[in-house]
């Protein structure tokens, strides 16, 4: 420690154990990319069970896909749901800005007539123990939705109750419930845009 | 100049607490501890990434010269943290669930690094492991703890969602101490975690004094 050591010593240690980590982490990275994949698939199919119940559809949804452009120009995949050929659900997945960590995942899945059939967060970076209430995993609050449409309650209740709407925040968080809830009514509002999209034959 | 292991675990533990003496790791400390649950999680996390950073200096510490030691810490903790999310979120992916969202938070934790500085680049291999492996649970230990009183407090459960960390057995952990309506909301608050962290220390202290213990200040740099 003592001796005075030429400047591009150091330069060198310190690069070799950044190649070094980096190689170490590339691996790691190739080596888990596929079971990560795996993962997130079957938090999809999962996630799409919950949002569509079993018993309306014959096909699989996660096949019976389609690509819609929303506004803000990003494509959303939906899924959808038929039985006998008819269409009897679909399922979308979305982000609701305004989060306390960023945009909460969610994913909806909407009858052809509008009406929620269910809504699942599906990943959020929300403070542990107050935000993270909306996950349907601790509490049954995101269950309250089902059923629920844009003029179920009216469009001006679509709100928390602290804006003078009719869902409940948490205590001591409202941020996040108040994204949640300006999430699914815009993705309610998404569906009644492209409604017409979403039913096209393949 | 090897202390003894006994030594080690005692002063990880106790004596030279992360939390309660060194007051290190306070960001994870105030944020992580509204329930008993949330605090073992970040603890035990927390735990793993300094025993195996621990390890690496130890090894590596014959190479690393004083001028680039710290970028070349951070640098392993930080690849320690990335390993533990990619294989958990491969292969744990239940736990990684629950856990995921506290594994990026112990990069901004100071507690590993001082103990890199302090323990693991002076000592060899093994005693290094050790350090690393109880300051870890001695970190658990405090945010368990803190985690409880906070909860119990606040919202009057104890290990509430403990089955979702720990499996579907520990559900027996889960309690309701309190009727839901008694609890006071500003110890789930950050303001909480403060004053809660704050009467522990105070707690710490005075049980050393009763002890006939001399008070040990807030030393990064004992072993």
């Amino acid at each position: 420690m003592s001796t005075i050591r030429p400047t591009w010593v150091h330069a060198a240690i310190l690069g070799t154990f950044c190649a070094g980590f980096g190689v170490l982490l590339a691996s790691t990275d190739i080596v888990t990319k596929d079971p990560i994949k795996a993962r997130a698939l079957e938090d999809k199919m999962n996630s799409l069970g919950q949002v569509i119940p079993p018993g309306i559809h014959d096909n699989n949804p996660v096949i019976d896909a389609v690509t819609v452009k929303a506004e803000d120009g990003k494509d959303v995949v939906v899924y959808r749901a038929t039985k006998g050929g008819e269409f009897t659900g679909f399922a979308y997945e979305l982000d609701a800005n305004g989060g306390y960590g960023g945009p909460v995942k969610l994913m909806l899945g909407v009858d052809p007539a509008g009406k929620l059939l269910g809504v699942r967060v599906i990943s959020h970076k929300e403070t542990p123990g107050l935000g993270d209430k909306i996950d349907a995993a601790k509490t049954d609050w995101i269950t309250r939705f089902t059923g629920l449409s844009l003029g179920n309650p009216p469009v001006e209740k679509w709100k928390v109750r602290k804006d003078g709407g009719q869902f409940d925040q948490f205590s001591g968080a409202t941020i996040t419930p108040r994204a949640v809830v300006g999430g699914i009514r815009h993705g309610l509002e998404f569906f009644a845009a492209n409604k017409a999209r979403m039913m096209e034959k393949k | 100049m090897a202390a003894s292991y006994g030594r080690i675990i005692k002063d990880g533990l106790w004596e030279n607490n992360g939390v309660l003496c060194m007051l290190l790791g306070m960001c994870p400390t105030m944020a992580m501890t509204g329930t008993a649950t949330n605090g073992l999680g970040m603890g035990l996390a927390t735990a793993v990434v300094m025993a195996a950073s621990n390890l690496m200096v130890a090894m590596f510490r014959k190479y690393v010269t004083h001028e680039v030691r710290i970028p070349v810490y951070i640098l392993i903790v930080a690849a320690n943290v990335t390993f533990v999310d990619l294989v958990m979120n491969a292969w744990m992916h239940e736990l990684y669930k629950v856990l995921g969202l506290f594994i990026p938070l112990i990069v901004s934790n100071c507690l590993p690094l001082a103990r890199l500085e302090a323990f693991a680049a002076k000592e060899p291999v093994l005693p290094s492991l050790v350090d690393g492996a109880f300051m870890g649970l001695g970190f658990t230990l405090s945010l368990t703890v803190i985690g409880a009183v906070r909860e119990i407090i606040g919202q009057g459960t104890l290990f509430a969602d403990a089955a979702l960390l720990l499996g579907p057995s520990f559900t027996f952990l889960e309690s309701r101490i309190m009727p839901a309506d008694m609890g006071i909301l500003v110890l789930i608050l950050p303001p909480g975690g403060f004053l809660i962290a704050g009467l522990m220390v105070v707690a710490k202290r005075m049980i050393d004094l009763a002890s006939g213990k001399e008070i040990k200040m807030a030393g990064a740099h004992s072993v």
